[in-house]
């Protein structure tokens, strides 16, 4: 565990002087949207990796998030971290009551139940005119500030998301080490056996699903007030399935890998423009080919990979050992 | 118009489109229960059949009969392409590496559709004209009358093939145990590529005759699909008459629903219809209860 929050450590050092090293707000923009990735691909992480679960309505709670802030602050005048508060709260009582039902369901029928309630909240979006403005999006939605402190440049949000990812990955971590890492890994690899081990597998699963919901949720408000802008096509089917894939390539259970995939998969499109019309071949490409060589994922590919290399080099391996 | 024949008229294109869905869940079907894999593609080959219909009569200007016929037969083959390279390579695979791999292959799909057809909307033309029948009050156009008799004409011969050919009755086999089906001689993956063949076949075949009544485009695979996996769910994926019925009853509810509530939540009463099934009777409408198998 120290060791683990050593590395934490050093990444979250490594995180905080990147802005000094760059220039230019553009790259500073798209790495305050890794960011909210990061938190994301974290949170279904914990659902996907440790407890076995798939979501692929993610998109929901993400877009719940900012759809309750966005309207709280831009059509009623609310204080942004208020609102912050409320979404999370109702978005956590939600994932909680459905929670219970959804996850009784199990592989395909769960896949089907999440995609499921993720298009219904998506064409609530569309279609509640009134309250979410449709199709056109929510305009005008009030950065965040802190007491004289208005988040309102690209430096700013930086560190506003990246406090935010950073204490959802330290979380992340601990709960990896705790019992309850260990209990939601027994239901991953047998939820009868984890049962009869003592572990309350269906109670466990459901507040898993919750903290998750709620990380998502917390990352919409924040990509509301940092974007300012919200229409329903960023919160689609496609987008859990983009997640998913984050999720898949940086490697089920590793944090680290969750950060890496949410970092490829947003900076690849930024500094590919001729992948913008090929994003979802690639997509499709990755999810199967991750799936079938390197079903551990990327992290855990490369160790594997640096393993076999020092088995080539008896010499080293020997110093080492 | 009176409120009757509004009636009958929701009722009459619901059970068109309801139809549809059955034939899109038949496939379903077949697929869970020759390999117990939930196939997330399937909806990816009923978009194939339609587009390369339109493929082959707009671009390739084949007689209306032939281009219909050939494109069945692509969305066939690619289904059983989609089934050696992505399916077959897995060995052990978990039903969540399954759920990942088909949606992989489903955007896949999607993605190399849309970029080699491009993301325009097109239509087939209707198979014997555009003149209305009047039928109950309703009007009823002659695309309707098609999609009703391949429906029944498919589920006849489909309900045929499964009770009395060898390979039906094989397929019947590795649904009640592969294993068991392997040691008296069933060539389970033969039989596993063949149900992907049939499942793909038949939803390239409902895109088909839809595609003349609500237009076609590279995206229209997930809903289609999606609805489909609905039918099958209240049928409990039998791959027979419960599927069916379950298809009808959506389409008749949405319809209803889109008629009488609002059209732009007709999507919606899909889903949570879905989603009550699933937490309520996850065993599907019309069979009984059976224990869960740890």
């Amino acid at each position: 565990m120290r060791r683990e929050l050593l590395k934490f450590a050093l990444f979250a050092l490594v995180v905080l002087t990147v802005p000094a090293t760059i220039k230019g707000g553009y790259l500073l923009n798209v790495l305050v949207y890794v960011g909210i990735n990061t938190m994301l691909a974290v949170a279904l992480n914990l659902l996907l990796g440790f407890a076995g679960q798939i979501s692929l309505g993610q998109a929901a709670f993400y877009g719940l998030g900012a759809y309750i802030s966005g309207v709280l602050t831009a059509s009623h005048g609310w204080n942004p971290w208020l609102s912050l508060a409320v979404a999370a709260l109702a978005v956590g009582v939600l994932a909680f009551v459905i929670g219970f039902p959804i996850l009784k369901l199990k592989g395909h029928y769960l896949a089907m139940a999440t995609l499921g309630f993720g298009i219904i909240v998506y064409i609530v979006f569309n279609e509640f005119v009134d309250v979410t403005g449709g199709p056109s999006g929510l305009p005008g939605i009030p950065g965040m500030s802190f007491g004289s402190l208005r988040f309102d440049s690209d430096l700013k949000s930086y560190y506003l998301i990246w406090s935010a990812a950073l204490l959802v990955m330290l979380l992340a971590v601990n709960l990896a080490h705790s019992r309850i890492g260990r209990a939601l890994r027994a239901i991953h690899d047998s939820e009868v056996a984890a049962q009869v081990l003592g572990v309350n597998a269906r109670l466990l699963k459901v507040q898993i699903f919750t903290c998750s919901a709620v990380i998502s949720c917390v990352a919409g408000s924040l990509y509301a007030h940092t974007v300012t802008f919200v229409s329903p096509s960023t919160f689609g089917f496609h987008f859990s399935v983009e997640l998913v894939t984050m999720v898949i390539i940086g490697g089920l259970g590793s944090i680290y890998g969750s950060f890496l995939g949410a970092a490829l998969l947003t900076l690849l499109p930024e500094f590919l423009r001729a992948f913008q019309d090929y994003d979802i071949v690639v997509y499709g490409l990755l999810l199967i080919v991750m799936t079938m060589f390197m079903p551990g994922g990327l992290v855990q590919g490369a160790e594997t990979l640096w393993r076999a290399l020092r088995r080539l080099w008896p010499g080293r391996a020997g110093q080492d050992a | 118009m009176d409120f009757s024949h509004q009636l009958s008229q929701y009722l009459l294109s619901g059970l068109a489109t309801g139809a549809i869905y059955a034939l899109i869940g038949l496939g379903f079907a077949i697929i869970y229960n020759s390999t117990g894999i939930i196939n997330f593609a399937q909806g990816e080959f009923v978009m194939l059949g339609g587009m390369f219909g339109v493929y082959f009569y707009e671009i390739l200007k084949f007689p209306l009969a032939a281009a219909l016929l050939l494109a069945v037969l692509c969305a066939a083959a690619s289904g059983v392409i989609f089934e050696r390279l992505a399916i077959r390579p897995l060995r052990r695979a978990t039903p969540l590496g399954l759920v990942i791999i088909t949606i992989g292959g489903s955007i896949l799909v999607r993605g190399i559709a849309m970029l080699v057809w491009g993301k325009d909307t097109h239509a087939l033309p209707t198979f014997s004209g555009d003149t209305p029948i009047a039928l109950a009050g309703a009007t009823l156009l002659p695309q309707h009358l098609w999609i009703f008799a391949l429906t029944v004409l498919l589920i006849a011969v489909n309900k045929l093939f499964f009770q009395f050919t060898i390979t039906g009755k094989a397929l019947r086999a590795c649904a009640v145990n592969r294993r068991a089906a392997g040691l008296v001689g069933i060539d389970v993956r033969r039989m596993t590529m063949f149900s992907f063949l049939l499942a793909s076949g038949m939803g390239a075949l409902a895109g088909i005759i839809v595609a003349p009544l609500t237009m076609t485009s590279y995206d229209v695979g997930i809903m289609l699909g999606l609805k489909g996996f609905c039918a099958a769910i209240i049928g409990g994926m039998s791959n027979g008459i419960g599927t069916v019925l379950g298809g009808l009853l959506l389409g008749v509810l949405e319809s209803l629903g889109a008629g009488l509530i609002s059209s732009g939540y007709k999507d919606a009463i899909t889903f949570i219809i879905l989603l009550l099934i699933l937490f309520l009777r996850p065993q599907g409408l019309f069979s009984r209860g059976d224990s869960e198998r740890v």
